[in-house]
């Protein structure tokens, strides 16, 4: 997630040359790491965290993100293979455990989110893999006592030119675990030389998924293992008064109810005796001070929150005043709902706590804080807590969160068997931890020429990153995740005012959530954009193309997406053109959306075309594959997702009433990439970023009336 | 029944008490478990159990158009909110004459003129077993009913008018199958109080027994022997499937009130006495009403190409995971559409309703479930929806509106 | 006592009449390919096929089966459509985190032994009860077609 440090060190990046990467790059700590794993393996060569080779020629690979579908395995592999010198096909990959060696710094903790993975390991993975292939090659070259420089390496070998004479890396382990880790820099390829990096790869765990075979934590079996379904209290806050059991009990295959200070676990045979006994319970709530929260208090509190006051968080010139001279004044207000992640693995978490160690199998995004949360709550050290991180059916930044891994291992502490707890689809979407509703209020001024003079922005809603990482609260109380899209534009803008109301939502957890506060912004400001571009009577794209100024990246983009969607062509009655530009996450995205909006009001997505300048890209096919799935993602949350409450609970219950884009209403997308040198930006969430604005601005276009409140659609539109 | 159970063994202990004591509870058992049959054939629990509350508890409102809502009572052996002191004769009062203790006239919402042909014995056999129950404190919520309708005593009036005088007496020119579903069906069935259009007193019409009704926002079927709008063209395998389980194959599943009435009721009586009340519904004179039903065959249904219509794409999605387009379930045939009488329906009352709050019907292989749709869904694609579902499994043109769906949700009680 | 032909064996398991098929798989039977989404027939996640069709195993009480042959995304081995099938998803990358693809994969597999070239439209309409949340839709439509091509 783009908490404090990692915003910052963005524009840092975008202030000073190459400062993003050395910011964002991951300490590799050689020594302490490199003891660790020798420790674990019987002699292997293991210069760094990242990289392992056994004397019967097997090549490890230790990735320090987790997958969750964004093909980081892949793309992180492909990383140290490049350097490595060796095939994918001639490598094993393994999830990295919770240790310092794997910390993302721009997140402050071994975690996976905020479309960091890339940005920060593209050069300490590279460099991983080259440390480990200097060593072998002063291996070969000591044992042929040869130069070094006369060897060369290829797919897994070290060949000696002259001689012809060759080794593979596995004969070369020991020797190599012997020789000294290089003090300085090593040198990395020519990126003209890439054979991998830049050139589109399988995904590795492909063969495993399309069998069925990969394990994801809800798949976890372990022997005498039981499995437990919860019922937390389903109003925050509250806690447990009382269950009578008796039913649940008597029900086959029943073995344990549990409890805990807010949640009642039933422990069965298997998942069906649990969640029968679970229904069978008869359970008493001290429901607490949320019970009468509704989503008209949660909109309530953010729109009261327009006026009063506010804290400033970004001032460039004169924002008012050139708003109080301009020729035209526009003025809107944006609302966002409450937003559930729902992935499609519900939460899941397998537990065995013994007197002498904890054993913990979950896909987590955040293992590290995992790990600590089961030391504290077992009382054992936290070398005695082993995290088995897992292929994740679905993060979306759900699995930032490690809550529900607390209340496993608090449940999992009471019986001597280990525990497997499933959530239900309904747990799952009642308990989530929720994007924050939103409401954002601009004002902006418009010169005789339809040029923006000046802009001036509220934004009113909670500060995630306060409860995530406090220390990343800036120190005048911003969170500046809410700065993405909004102060960092591919757009010159003469004059500006943010200022920030914080307004925490009563009645829920607010957390990260997919595109976090790009998807936020994006749709707020390209919103806005356009209602600008229609006030100064200025093609939407056009308007767009004049603001970009020195961003020429953002400007090639544009007209990229503009050109390929035949943007000006003719459209069917009913059908829109809407326009989305941003930059968040380091990439620059246009988008192009067709949207028809049916007499009767039902809004199909027919089109999407997404021009793409991400910087250097590791897999080509799988950031076109990131953008199809982020844009579908955004648009089923921008088309029909409201998390609503009633009396304190979440009234949304399955994916009957929470509904998810499904094949034939999906649009067709075209993703066009543009060739780039610069240093490579996160791809996950961007096309989630884009989707609502190029939605609500096609659907416009279509109808000829602004949305400014998301869901677009639904029920309640 | 575990209260029998644990009585029993305490009268074991007390030896020196013996044998007479001992072979009256023993009778009282009998007794007992022969009104736990009844009470299921009369279907006491679902109307006195609020949604979600403990049965027999009470406190299930009834709204009656232009009369009040009305509050099912506590049945539960309660001394003070229930039946607990209630004798044998109050009981029986109360059950087959519409007459509390104290002289308080019932409602006909209590289908005590339904009842009023049910023995004496098995009213008796009911109280004994309802005298097994955990004893539940529960007051029911005082009824609110507008005048006229709040003065009790008229249904002095209507009683003369409406109530049977007692049990009609076998006809012996019939089958004793035909007499023992006579019994369930017109008795302790009371199949007539929702299926039977009532005239402007709230009696159940005589001239169109059986003719189908409006009740709570559903539509109760036509269920007299009508070939066209009635269960004429059922075969008897149809209907008694459709009695004890819920579902037919080519005539859909029971939804709404009759699903709750097949789940706590129909499902658990013996396969004699679903075949009795099949002999005996079969010779219930036909009826015409507007409901026809058109039954298009899955073969039909199977050559349909994919549909473009919004109702079609919404269907593929969320429906089709269950209900498939060729009319067969996918998963249980409890979700085989074709044939279904609510498809039939142009105005697609129970189909809306449906999909607005969902189903739940227990089965011998658990709760058969159905989702509600409601709460997400726009009026407008609820209503396409169904107009898709109407016109391909229906062979209708459905006219279902978006305002239709905005006024059936407004008629569900908020749960 | 339910016996259930599973992947072509014969498997005796002692289950209450209303479990799901899906918690035989999963929990008894130690088949943990097929996946839990919804719990209510809405995602598609536990899709198998029982006697060829595809069906929900969330939704489908165990008891129900009868001798009918069920088969799993473990189950597939020897099946032609299905190599194609996953050959077809390799080639163009579909699977993201994956979870939902055995439900689409078994789902497709189905579609297409019914009808070995389908629209489209045809495509749309098997598949749109099967919910991916990573939105590989696009590269399941493709995926299908292509084996269209490849059989």
């Amino acid at each position: 997630m783009p908490v404090g440090t990692i915003a910052i060190s963005r524009r840092r990046a975008l202030l000073g040359a190459g400062g993003l990467l050395m910011a964002a790059m991951v300490p590799l700590e050689r020594s302490r790491a490199a003891t660790r794993i020798v420790e674990d393996q019987t002699g292997p060569f293991a210069p760094n965290a990242f990289v392992r080779v056994a004397p019967d020629g097997s090549i490890t690979l230790i990735l320090p993100n987790v997958e969750m579908g964004q093909g980081i395995y892949t793309g992180e592999a492909m990383l140290i293979a490049e350097e490595l010198d060796v095939g994918l096909d001639q490598i094993q990959i393994e999830a990295a455990p919770p240790d310092d060696a794997y910390i993302t710094k721009a997140l402050g903790t071994e975690a996976t989110g905020g479309s960091t993975s890339t940005i920060a390991t593209w050069t300490s993975l590279r460099e991983a893999g080259a440390v480990a292939r200097t060593l072998l090659v002063r291996a070969a070259a000591n044992r042929w006592m040869v130069d070094a420089a006369s060897c060369q390496t290829e797919a897994g070998m070290v060949r000696h030119g002259p001689s012809g004479r060759t080794l593979s890396y596995g004969e070369l382990a020991i020797e190599a675990a012997a020789l000294p880790v290089p003090a300085g820099p090593v040198a990395l390829r020519d990126p003209s030389t890439f054979r991998l990096i830049g050139h589109a790869q399988h995904r590795l765990d492909g063969p495993a998924k399309v069998a069925g075979t990969a394990t994801f934590g809800i798949d976890i079996r372990q022997p005498d293992m039981k499995v437990g379904t919860v019922a937390a209290c389903p109003v925050m806050g509250g806690v447990l008064l009382h269950v009578d059991d008796s039913a649940a009990r008597k029900i086959p295959g029943v073995r344990d109810v549990l409890t805990i200070g807010n949640a009642v676990c039933v422990v069965g045979d298997h998942f069906w005796a649990a969640r029968k006994g679970l229904e069978a319970l008869a359970i008493t709530w001290d429901e607490g001070v949320n019970s009468t929260v509704s989503t008209e208090t949660v909109y309530r509190g953010l729109h009261e929150a327009l006026q009063g006051p506010a804290i400033v968080a970004h001032t460039k010139g004169d924002a008012k005043g050139a708003i109080a001279g301009a020729a035209t004044r526009v003025e809107a207000v944006y609302q966002q709902p409450l937003l559930a992640h729902a992935p499609m693995e519900p939460i899941n978490c397998t537990v065995h706590v013994t007197p002498e160690r904890c054993d913990i199998w979950v896909g987590t995004q955040v293992p590290m804080r995992a790990r600590d949360a089961a030391a504290e709550i077992t009382g054992l050290p936290k070398d005695k807590v082993f995290l088995h991180n897992q292929y994740i059916g679905g993060g979306f930044g759900r699995r930032l969160e490690h809550e529900y891994v607390t209340q496993a291992v608090q449940f999992a502490r009471q019986v001597a068997y280990p525990l497997k707890i499933v959530w239900s689809r309904e747990e799952d979407l009642a308990l989530d931890r929720y994007r924050p509703a939103y409401v954002d209020h601009l004002v902006g001024g418009l010169d005789a020429h339809g040029k923006l003079v000046g802009l001036s922005h509220r934004i009113v809603g909670p500060a995630v990153v306060a409860r995530w990482a406090p220390e990343a609260l800036l120190p005048n109380g911003v969170d500046d995740d809410l700065l993405a899209a909004t102060v960092e534009t591919p757009y010159a803008i003469p004059a500006r005012f943010l200022d920030y109301a914080r307004r925490e939502a009563p009645g829920v957890v607010t957390a990260w959530w997919r595109g976090v506060g790009g998807t936020r912004g994006v749709f707020v400001i390209e919103s806005f954009i356009d209602e600008l571009a229609a006030s100064a009577k200025v093609d939407p794209v056009e308007f767009r193309r004049r603001m970009t100024g020195d961003h020429s990246r953002a400007r090639a983009v544009l007209d990229l997406a503009a050109e390929k969607a035949e943007w000006g062509s003719k459209l069917p009655e009913g059908v829109g053109r809407g326009v989305a530009l941003q930059y968040v996450f380091g990439s620059y995205l246009a988008t192009v959306m067709e949207v028809e909006v049916s007499q009767m009001g039902t809004v199909r997505v027919r089109r999407a075309v997404v021009a793409v300048d991400c910087g250097r890209v590791v897999n080509p096919d799988q950031v076109v594959s990131q953008i199809e799935g982020g844009l579908i993602f955004g648009l089923s949350a921008a088309l029909f997702n409201e998390v609503t409450l009633e009396k304190g609970r979440v009234q949304e219950k399955n994916f009957n009433t929470y509904r998810v884009l499904r094949m034939n209403e999906s649009p067709a997308i075209e993703v066009h990439l543009i060739d780039s040198t610069e240093d490579p930006g996160g791809i996950g969430e961007t096309g989630t970023a884009a989707a609502a604005a190029a939605a609500a601005n096609a659907m416009a276009a279509a109808t000829g009336r602004r949305y400014r409140r998301l869901p677009l659609t639904g029920a309640q539109a | 029944m575990m209260r029998l159970g644990r009585r029993a063994a305490g009268m074991a202990v007390l030896a020196g008490m013996v044998l007479t004591c001992v072979a009256a509870r023993a009778q009282d058992a009998d007794l007992a478990r022969r009104g736990a049959y009844l009470e299921q054939a009369a279907d006491c629990e679902v109307c006195h159990t609020k949604p979600g509350g403990i049965p027999f508890a009470g406190g299930r409102a009834f709204d009656l158009p232009g009369i009040g809502t009305i509050y099912a009572p506590n049945i539960t052996p309660d001394h003070e909110t229930g039946i607990g002191r209630y004798t044998d004769a109050q009981f029986d009062a109360a059950v087959r004459r519409g007459v509390a203790p104290g002289w308080r006239h019932l409602y006909p919402v209590m289908p005590y003129a339904s009842y009023a042909r049910m023995t004496e014995g098995d009213v008796r056999a009911i109280r004994a077993y309802l005298m097994t129950l955990r004893p539940v404190h529960a007051p029911a919520p005082a009824n609110q009913v507008r005048f006229p309708y709040n003065i009790r005593l008229a249904m002095i009036g209507w009683n003369l008018l409406y109530r049977p005088s007692g049990p009609l007496a076998d006809d012996p020119g019939r089958s004793a199958a035909w007499n023992r579903g006579r019994y369930l069906v017109d008795a302790a069935g009371h199949c007539g109080e929702c299926h039977s259009p009532r005239n402007m007193l709230q009696a159940l019409s005589v001239t169109k027994s059986y003719a189908g009704a409006p009740i709570d926002g559903w539509l109760a079927y036509n269920i007299s022997s009508d070939v066209d709008s009635g269960i004429g063209a059922w075969s008897d395998p149809q209907l008694a499937a459709y009695l004890s389980t819920g579902h037919a194959d080519g005539r859909g599943t029971a939804v709404g009130p009759m699903a709750e009435v097949v789940s706590h009721s129909l499902r658990y009586l013996t396969r004699e006495d679903i075949a009795a009340m099949v002999t005996y519904l079969r010779s219930l004179p036909a009826r015409r009403s507007d409901e026809t039903v058109g039954v298009v065959s899955p073969e039909t249904l199977a050559q349909a190409g994919p549909n473009h219509s919004n109702g079609g794409r919404l269907f593929a999605g969320a429906c089709a995971g269950c209900h498939l387009t060729d009319g067969y379930g996918r998963q249980v045939d409890f979700a085989a559409l074709w044939g279904a009488r609510s498809l039939g329906e142009i105005d697609g009352r129970n189909l809306v309703r449906t999909m607005v709050e969902g189903v739940t019907l227990q089965s011998a292989h658990g709760a058969m479930i159905m989702p509600a749709f409601g709460p997400e869904y726009r009026n407008q694609d609820l209503a396409d929806i169904a107009n898709y579902a109407i016109g391909h499994f229906g062979n209708r043109v459905g006219h279902v509106t978006a305002k239709d769906v905005a006024a059936t949700r407004a008629s569900v009680p908020p749960s | 006592m339910l016996t259930l032909q599973v992947n072509g064996a014969a498997h005796q398991v002692d289950v209450p009449d209303d479990m799901p098929l899906l918690w035989v798989l999963r929990d008894v039977l130690g088949l943990p390919g097929t996946k839990f989404g919804c719990g209510i027939g809405e995602c598609g996640a536990c899709t198998v096929h029982v006697d060829g069709k595809a069906v929900r195993a969330c939704s489908l009480p165990a008891s129900l089966v009868g001798d009918r042959p069920v088969t799993t995304i473990e189950g597939l081995a020897e099946d032609e459509v299905a190599t194609e099938v996953t050959k077809a998803w390799l080639d163009i990358d579909v699977v993201q985190c994956g979870y939902c693809q055995p439900g689409q994969i078994m789902a497709a597999i189905a579609l297409l032994k019914g009808n070995l070239h389908p629209s489209d439209d045809e495509i749309d309409q098997a598949m749109s009860g099967n919910i991916c949340r990573c939105g590989t839709y696009r590269r399941i439509r493709a995926a299908i077609r292509n084996v269209a091509g490849a059989v």
